[in-house]
C-alpha cells in the first residue's frame, strides 16, 4: 500500500510538470489555433537566466524569482517578433514559424553557450527526504505539488473570476464574437502568451529541481510531452490539458515502477500506444468537444 | 444616447464599398447612409451580400474600396474592436453568445465597449430588468438557453455598451413565430428610445413595418434607401421574393 502511495506522489509530482507545460501550450492553441512548438524553448531561455544568475552569485529564491519573470516576457516577445505577423496566416504556416522559431532558439544557445549541459546545482532542501506515515516524501516533490495545485488555482481564478479571463474564455471560443465586444485581440494574444510563458516558467524551476543542469535541448522532450497530454485530454480544452498532463505523469510513473527490467526502455512506445488507444475510443481526445458542423 | 455630440451630416456613412472574396465582389460599391434616431431597413434574397456588409462595416472583413465613417470620422481599416469602442455595435447572425460562458458573464463582457466606466451597474441592472428572463438565468450558462433567451441576451450585450449604432444581422433567424414576436417587440422598444438600427432580416415586411428607410441588395449591389411605407413593401415583395 505505502508503495503504490509512494508511486502515487511520483505520478502527481511527474504529471503536475506535464500539466503546466500542457496548459501553456492549450491556453496560446485555444485562442490563436496555433500549437507552439516553441514552447519549450520558454523553458531553455528562462533556465539558462536562472543559469546566468546562480553563475553571478544569486540566491535561489533570486533565480526561481528570474524564471518567473523571464518566461513571460520571453513569451511576449516571441508573439511580437514571430507570431503577430502570421496570426491570420493558414495553422501550416503557424505551425512552421512555431517549429522554425524553436530551431532559431535552440541554435542560437548551441552557438553562444555550448552544446554541452551546464550544472545548475540546487539548494540541499529540494532533495531532502521527510518521512510522513510511512511514506519518504521528497521537497522537490512537495514543491511541484504545491505549485502546481496553487498555479491552477490561480488560472481558474483569473480565467473564472476577472474580465481579462473571461475575455481570454470568450475568444477561446469565438475570436471575432470576442472582438464584437470590443476585446482587444492584441491584448488578450499577448494575455495568453504571458500566461503560457509564467507556466513554462514555473515548469522550468521544478524540471531545474529535478534535473539540476541545462542544455540547449532542454525544451524539447518537455514540449513533446506536454503535446501529448494536449492530444490525450482534447486539443484546445484547458481542463483536458490538466487531466491528459496528470494521466501521463501516472502513466509514465507507473510503467517506470512496474514493468520489468528489460522492458522499461519501452516506457515512451508503450505510452505512445496507450495514446493510439485512446485516440480510437476518443478520436478528439478524453475532454475534446466535437467539432461544430455549420449546415 | 445621452452625453454624445450630435452627428454632423450623416451619423453613418458608407460610401462606394467594395469587399472581394479572391475574385469575386460580394459587395459591390455600396452606398448607405444613417441618420441619428433612423431604422434602417436592408432587405435582399440570401446570398445578396448584407452579412457581408455588415461584416466590412464592422471591420470584421476588410474592404477593397470605398469608406465607412462614424459621425463624420473615416473607421475604414480600422480593428473591429476599436470601431466597437468608438459605437457601432453588431449582432451578429446566428448570434454567437459564448455558451461556456454564464449569461452575466456574457453581459459583462459586453462592458469592454463601453466609453466610460461610470453607470456599468446600472446599466447591467437596467438590461436584466428589460430582458427578465435573462435576470432569472444569470448564473445559467449560455450554452443551455433557448433561441429566443439567447437571441434576447445577444441584443441585451450589445446594448450594454451603449452603442451609437446597433447592427442587427437576421435577429429572428430560427426563432418560432411567437419568439420572433417578442425580439421584434424588444427592437420596436429601441427604436421607440431613440437609437440608430440597421436591421437586415429575412421576413422583409416585418422590418420594412419598423423601418424609417429601406435598402434592398441584391447580388451584392445596394439600392433603395426610399422612406419605408406600404407602396416600398409591396416592391420589395415583388422585386426580391418575385410575389
Amino acid at each position: 500500500m505505502d508503495v503504490v502511495l509512494q508511486q502515487a506522489l511520483n505520478a502527481l509530482s511527474l504529471g503536475g510538470t506535464y500539466a503546466l507545460l500542457a496548459l501553456g501550450l492549450a491556453l496560446v492553441f485555444s485562442i490563436l489555433g496555433l500549437i507552439n512548438f516553441a514552447h519549450g524553448e520558454l523553458l531553455t531561455i528562462s533556465a539558462y537566466s536562472v543559469l546566468g544568475l546562480h553563475r553571478m552569485g544569486a540566491p535561489w529564491w533570486v533565480q526561481a524569482l528570474a524564471a518567473l519573470v523571464v518566461g513571460p516576457l520571453a513569451a511576449i516577445a516571441m508573439e511580437r517578433v514571430a507570431f503577430r505577423r502570421v496570426r491570420s496566416a493558414s495553422p501550416t504556416t503557424l505551425l512552421l514559424t512555431s517549429f522554425g522559431l524553436s530551431i532559431v532558439i535552440q541554435a542560437a544557445f548551441l552557438i553562444a553557450i555550448s552544446p554541452r549541459p551546464q550544472a545548475i546545482p540546487q539548494p540541499g532542501w529540494l532533495q531532502r527526504s521527510v518521512e510522513v506515515a510511512g511514506l519518504s516524501l521528497q521537497a522537490q516533490q512537495l514543491l511541484t505539488i504545491t505549485v502546481t495545485a496553487a498555479a491552477l488555482a490561480g488560472l481558474s481564478w483569473v480565467l473564472g473570476r476577472t474580465l481579462l479571463g473571461t475575455a481570454m474564455r470568450a475568444a477561446a471560443e469565438d475570436f471575432d464574437a470576442a472582438r464584437l465586444m470590443g476585446v482587444r485581440a492584441d491584448r488578450v494574444i499577448q494575455g495568453a502568451f504571458a500566461a503560457s510563458g509564467l507556466l513554462a516558467g514555473l515548469a522550468t524551476i521544478l524540471l531545474l529541481a529535478r534535473r539540476g543542469s541545462v542544455d540547449p535541448h532542454l525544451g524539447l522532450l518537455p514540449v513533446l510531452k506536454a503535446f501529448v497530454a494536449n492530444v490525450i485530454g482534447g486539443v484546445g480544452s484547458l481542463p483536458g490539458a490538466v487531466l491528459g498532463g496528470l494521466l501521463l505523469g501516472v502513466a509514465e510513473t507507473a510503467m517506470r515502477a512496474y514493468l520489468p527490467q528489460g522492458a522499461a526502455g519501452f516506457t515512451d512506445g508503450l505510452l505512445f500506444l496507450g495514446v493510439v488507444a485512446i485516440l480510437t475510443w476518443r478520436p478528439r481526445g478524453i475532454l475534446g468537444r466535437p467539432e461544430a458542423v455549420r449546415v | 444616447m445621452s452625453g454624445r455630440v450630435p452627428a454632423v451630416g450623416p451619423l453613418l456613412d458608407v460610401a462606394d464599398l467594395t469587399v472581394r472574396y479572391g475574385p469575386v465582389a460580394a459587395v459591390r460599391e455600396a452606398t448607405l447612409h444613417v441618420d441619428e434616431g433612423e431604422v434602417i431597413a436592408l432587405v435582399g434574397p440570401n446570398g445578396a451580400g448584407k452579412t457581408t456588409l455588415l461584416h466590412a462595416i464592422v471591420g470584421l472583413v476588410p474592404a477593397a474600396a470605398g469608406s465607412v465613417a462614424l459621425r463624420g470620422e473615416a473607421i475604414t481599416g480600422q480593428a473591429t474592436e476599436t470601431i466597437v469602442r468608438r459605437g457601432l455595435a453588431l449582432v451578429p447572425e446566428h448570434r454567437r453568445i459564448f455558451g461556456g460562458l454564464t449569461v452575466e458573464q456574457n453581459l459583462r463582457l459586453g462592458t469592454v465597449a463601453r466609453r466610460t466606466a461610470d453607470g456599468v451597474e446600472a446599466r447591467v441592472a437596467e438590461l436584466l430588468a428589460l430582458f427578465g428572463v435573462l435576470a432569472e438565468r444569470r448564473d445559467q450558462l449560455a450554452g443551455t438557453l433557448s433561441g429566443g433567451e439567447a437571441q434576447q441576451l445577444a441584443l441585451a450585450r450589445a446594448l450594454v455598451g451603449d452603442p451609437d449604432v446597433l447592427l442587427l444581422d437576421e435577429p429572428s433567424l430560427g426563432l418560432a413565430p411567437r419568439i420572433v414576436d417578442d425580439v421584434f417587440g424588444h427592437i420596436a422598444g429601441l427604436r421607440d428610445q431613440g437609437l440608430t438600427i440597421v436591421l437586415v432580416e429575412q421576413h422583409a415586411e416585418r422590418a420594412i413595418a419598423l423601418a424609417d428607410r429601406v435598402y434592398v441588395m441584391a447580388s451584392g449591389r445596394l439600392s433603395g434607401g426610399e422612406p419605408a411605407t406600404e407602396h416600398t413593401a409591396a416592391r420589395v415583395r415583388t422585386g426580391y421574393l418575385g410575389g
